[in-house]
């Protein structure tokens, strides 16, 4: 066992690198719950993202198109889920799940002429002094644009939330929807805003992970982030800032697990693979101690004449 | 301009049409999707829906609906009765990998003996595994209001975890030359789950699956803990007037859903897979999840939505064998199912009213 | 109905291609565990396929079935396949060992052949490659190229196959280089890129400059690219997209030859039971092309190592090789058999840390 070998400064900046698509994913999925709306299928979404940014990455020549295609896949499939669960009120959650099914073959249909491929590099923030500052440098100031746009996003939706009118609405709308209604608010349009927010966001994190991440294209490679994602917005109890420090724990510990390993340290490995999913429960329980409850209508059905 | 008007009650005659309608649609559009792949949507559509019943080789894949449809319904049914009172256990998967684990691990403890009781303790053991893995979260949520969709969905990778280190570890086949995997118990007369007819498709799983899908009937109709369980889901404040005791309602939805599912997995790794091995799991748990609400979270819907799921399982090997169609074309095409078996559902509870701009 | 003459118009516009199977033509069928999209495992079977259609023409037919999962799904499948009047049948993952025995019961005059397992029959064949020759070579050029002597390795699963690839890696860097030490990650999962790709980093990040893997996706290499300098193999195919990075030479699973082998047997009727386990000789594990990034020197002796695995003049194991206690295993000169190769589930002398049980 040698401890010494695991570097704090490092270990911090790949923290941040492995939480940047599931606190993508979540931040969109938080809005979307919000407003009252619960969607299982941020896998499906994340993958054909994936595959979407890809793919323009590949025929483009540049990262950031990829990024802006694979928003507008995400929010292209959450269009059918808002379809069906907006306009032809089916039950959200099943929707969800047919619509993770849905994603998986589609985004394989599609890749088939893109495995093996290798996209161009995004690029990397380097500012001249910040990222040579010797600790901070490296935990701060030597990422990709993503990671801080992730984290804009979130303070954005924070921001939006709390302090704007159309915050308020859509607060209001995922709390009671009736109400929302009765004061004249098109609950339906904003829900379908929400989803299809909620999927650009889905959309940026799986790109982030085969644009970025990995980088390449292989059929199923967010392997089950999307789940992670939805548990994220649970975990942070509705909370945007909380989405971030679940993403950085849920990194953080995936991270720190494999340091664990590297470094030589007597704990069963299948236990320390274990250990990411255990502590989210642990804390989980922890927090129970607060009482913020989620959005009253979540999942519920809206029709205007009821 | 249409309108949507909610029905008094739910429409009779949709509910038995939307179904159809659905399966009709999903041919129209997997049809074209085929087409576009190059592939005859004739021939592929047949190949998918017709072969497995009514083909040449229909006679081995009619029990195969069993094989693969039992498990689902099984599941299913558990999970549905918690859905109906607004109780989320997605971590059925989960369940479904404990369960196996504790009924393959009775029966190989065991081995070699053989003795009629050896299965009767495996089924007690699966069906106690997967209640135990469901009442963490059940005991979570009583006593912190944690929320269960979270803790039984990330039960779910834990226990995906404990599968690899038993197949790896404990389980291991002594005899396997180093493999990872458990004995096959197929080889393991008093514990192998064999059909109860030959060639029929038919082993103790899929018995279980029907007395499933009766006793839930009886219970949501004739008796008192089902009349709860549905007036929670329905009016949850009229369930507090009626005195129903809500803690006694989730231990019993996950543990009924947790139980159900440890006895889907213990009768697979008993029976159709054989042993206890890394990647024994294949989503079931997730899958049934979609059956209950395909079966309108009614035992007699979900005992169908299970062979129907089964059907296109089967039906979209044979097509990618045969015709050539990639896996996700078949994926893509399931999706789609869903998607209009959902959509429709909308006929059943509303009717769409035309009315003149003025109006509005 | 208009639905069904929608259906009536597509099926005669297309015309209605149905199969009428010419007798003459042998039919091969192909079962996968992946997608054939992954890019790895599956993907290289599947090329293997497409190799023994381009070589055999319309003499044969072959069909695939992905993302089988192991056990009842995979016996449907195989037995579906056998109904359809299928000659030979690839399962290609050793979790479709017990299947593929089952369903050859009932079809004897059915050819299955089982990838990596070791359950034979009448009709069953097993067939599997060394890949721990080339990580022999893999090893050899890891040692000589490390500076800070630490290599890191990622493991999928602990089972023997994985175990006896760090093994041979170990013996032959430790061979050239007595300082080198080995980290291991276990991933505990076959296939999840971007676990993978943060096990590199972790790696990486504690100090290894080479990276070795036995898990499928490119994402160790794309780690080890961002990282500078810091080398990689690729691993089950070339991955030569990563050649002027940080590629140095890779392991190939090269099952076309052994694929068009036994259709030919099969078309000819000299098919036979047998347990194939070939490496480099027979071109089954193919060494890709090693980089100018390694000095010619290195490059000839790992040359000349491939070409003695190869002729059968030096074995992957040969004495004198210590178990991790050090208790003796093989003595000076002794080369290890097939069977302990074939369940390896210990390290030898020098590696540190636990195998995960």
């Amino acid at each position: 066992m040698d401890l010494s070998a695991i570097n704090p400064a490092l270990l911090l900046a790949s923290l941040l690198v492995a939480a940047t698509p599931i606190l993508l994913a979540g931040i969109g999925e938080l809005v979307v719950e919000r407003a009252g709306v619960l969607n299982l299928g941020v896998e499906g979404m994340m993958i054909t993202g994936a595959i979407c940014g890809f793919m323009a990455t590949i025929v483009t020549g540049t990262p950031l198109l990829g990024f802006i295609f694979a928003a507008l896949g995400g929010a292209g499939l959450a269009f059918l889920f808002a379809l069906l669960t907006q306009y032809t009120l089916a039950n959200q959650v099943a929707s969800g799940l047919a619509l993770t099914l849905f994603g998986l073959g589609l985004s394989s249909l599609l890749g088939q002429d893109y495995v093996g491929l290798k996209p161009p590099s995004t690029p990397q923030l380097d500012i001249p002094v910040l990222s040579d500052l010797p600790f901070l440098g490296t935990v701060l100031f030597s990422h990709d644009l993503m990671v801080y746009f992730g984290i804009g996003l979130v303070a954005a939706v924070w921001a939006v939330l709390k302090y704007t009118r159309a915050g308020l609405v859509l607060r209001a709308v995922g709390e009671n929807h009736e109400a929302a209604h009765a004061l004249g608010y098109k609950v339906v349009r904003i829900r379908v805003l929400a989803i299809l927010f909620g999927g650009a966001c889905a959309g940026l994190g799986g790109a982030y992970i085969s644009l970025v991440r990995v980088p390449q294209w292989t059929e199923g490679m967010t392997a089950g982030a999307g789940w992670i994602a939805l548990a994220l917005v649970v975990f942070a109890s509705w909370k945007p800032w909380r989405v971030l420090l679940g993403a950085w724990l849920f990194g953080g510990v995936t991270v720190l697990q494999l340091n664990f390993q590297a470094a030589g340290v007597a704990i069963p490995v299948e236990y320390l693979s274990m250990s990411p999913y255990i502590i989210t429960i642990v804390v989980l329980v922890i927090m129970s101690a607060d009482k913020s409850r989620a959005p009253a209508s979540l999942g519920r059905i809206f029709h205007a004449s009821s | 301009m249409f309108k949507l008007e909610k029905r008094p009650q739910p429409s009779q005659a949709f509910a038995y049409l939307t179904p159809i309608l659905a399966i009709v649609a999903t041919m129209i559009a997997g049809g074209l999707l085929f087409m576009m792949l190059g592939k005859n949507p004739f021939e592929s559509i047949r190949t998918i829906f017709w072969d497995p019943l009514f083909g040449e080789f229909a006679f081995y894949y009619r029990p195969q609906l069993l094989v693969k449809g039992g498990p689902l319904i099984l599941i299913a049914i558990g999970l549905s009765l918690g859905f109906r009172a607004g109780i989320w256990n997605i971590g059925a998967e989960g369940q479904y990998i404990v369960g196996a684990i504790c009924g393959a691990g009775v029966g190989l403890a065991f081995y070699p003996l053989e003795a009629w009781f050896i299965f009767p303790l495996m089924i007690i053991a699966g069906a106690f595994g997967g209640w135990v893995w469901a009442m963490i979260p059940a005991l979570l949520k009583v006593r912190f209001q944690t929320n269960e969709i979270l803790v039984s969905l990330m039960l779910v990778y834990v226990a995906e975890q404990l599968l690899a280190s038993m197949s790896l570890g404990l389980l291991k086949n002594p005899d396997g030359h180093g493999f990872p995997g458990s004995r096959n118990l197929k080889d393991y007369p008093s514990a192998f789950n064999d059909e109860v007819i030959t060639g029929s498709g038919m082993h103790w799983g899929v018995v279980a699956a029907f007395i499933a899908v009766i006793f839930a009937y009886i219970l949501l109709n004739r008796h008192m803990l089902g009349f709860s369980i549905r007036l929670t889901g329905e009016a949850p404040r009229a369930a507090r007037f009626a005195s129903v005791n809500p803690t006694r309602l989730i231990l019993f939805c996950l543990g009924m859903s947790g139980a159900l599912a440890g006895l889907a997995g213990l009768f697979e790794v008993a029976g159709p897979a054989g042993q206890i091995s890394i990647d024994f799991n294949t989503g079931y748990g997730f899958t049934a999840i979609i059956v209950a609400f395909l079966g309108r979270l009614h035992p007699v819907g979900i005992l169908f939505a299970g062979l129907l799921m089964a059907l296109t399982y089967i039906g979209g090997e044979i097509a990618q064998a045969n015709l050539g169609l990639p896996a996700a074309a078949i994926q893509l095409f399931q999706g789609m199912l869903l998607f209009f078996l959902l959509a429709v559902d909308l006929l059943t509870n509303y009717r769409i009213k035309r009315i003149s701009k003025e109006a509005v | 109905m208009k639905f069904t003459k929608l259906l009536a118009t597509a099926a005669v516009a297309l015309g209605v291609a149905t199969s009428a199977f010419a007798d003459d033509k042998t039919k091969v069928g192909f079962v996968y565990v992946g997608p054939v999209g992954d890019g790895g495992w599956t993907y290289e079977h599947n090329k293997g396929r497409l190799a023994v259609e381009a070589e055999f023409g319309d003499k044969v037919e072959t069909v695939y079935v992905e993302n089988v999962p192991e056990g009842a799904d995979a016996e449907r499948v195989m037995t579906q396949m056998a109904l359809q009047g299928a000659d030979l049948i690839f399962t290609t993952s050793f979790g479709y060992m017990d299947p593929t025995i089952n369903v050859a019961k009932k079809f004897p005059n059915v050819k299955f052949e089982h990838a990596t397992g070791y359950k034979t029959a009448e009709n069953v064949s097993v067939y599997s490659a060394r890949f721990y020759e080339g990580r022999a070579i893999q090893g050899h050029i890891a040692g000589n190229m490390t500076e800070s002597n630490i290599i890191g390795y990622i493991g999928s699963f602990p089972i023997p196959e994985v175990i006896r690839g760090i093994n041979s890696a170990f013996i032959h860097a430790r061979k050239v280089n007595p300082d080198v030490q080995f980290k291991i990650v276990w991933a505990y999962t076959w296939f999840d890129p971007a676990k993978e790709a943060d096990a590199a980093k972790v790696l990486i990040e504690q100090g290894a400059d080479v990276i070795l893997q036995h898990t499928d996706s490119t994402a160790p290499l794309a780690a080890a690219a961002a990282a500078g300098n810091v080398i990689g193999f690729g691993q089950a195919s070339d991955m030569a997209e990563f050649k002027d990075g940080p590629r140095v030479s890779s392991i190939i699973d090269d099952w076309a030859p052994y694929y068009i082998a036994r259709t030919k047997a099969v078309m000819d009727g000299t098919w036979a039971t047998k347990s194939t386990w070939d490496g480099i000789g027979a071109g089954m594990v193919g060494i890709g092309d090693i980089t100018d990034k390694v000095p010619a020197s290195v490059k000839a002796e790992a040359l000349a190592l491939k070409d003695a695995l190869a002729s059968g003049e030096y074995h992957a194991f040969t004495g004198p090789i210590n178990k991790q206690d050090g208790s003796p295993w093989l003595a000076e000169g002794e080369t290890a058999d097939d069977g302990t190769l074939a369940g390896m589930n210990f390290y030898v002398e020098g590696l540190e840390g636990d195998i995960p049980q």
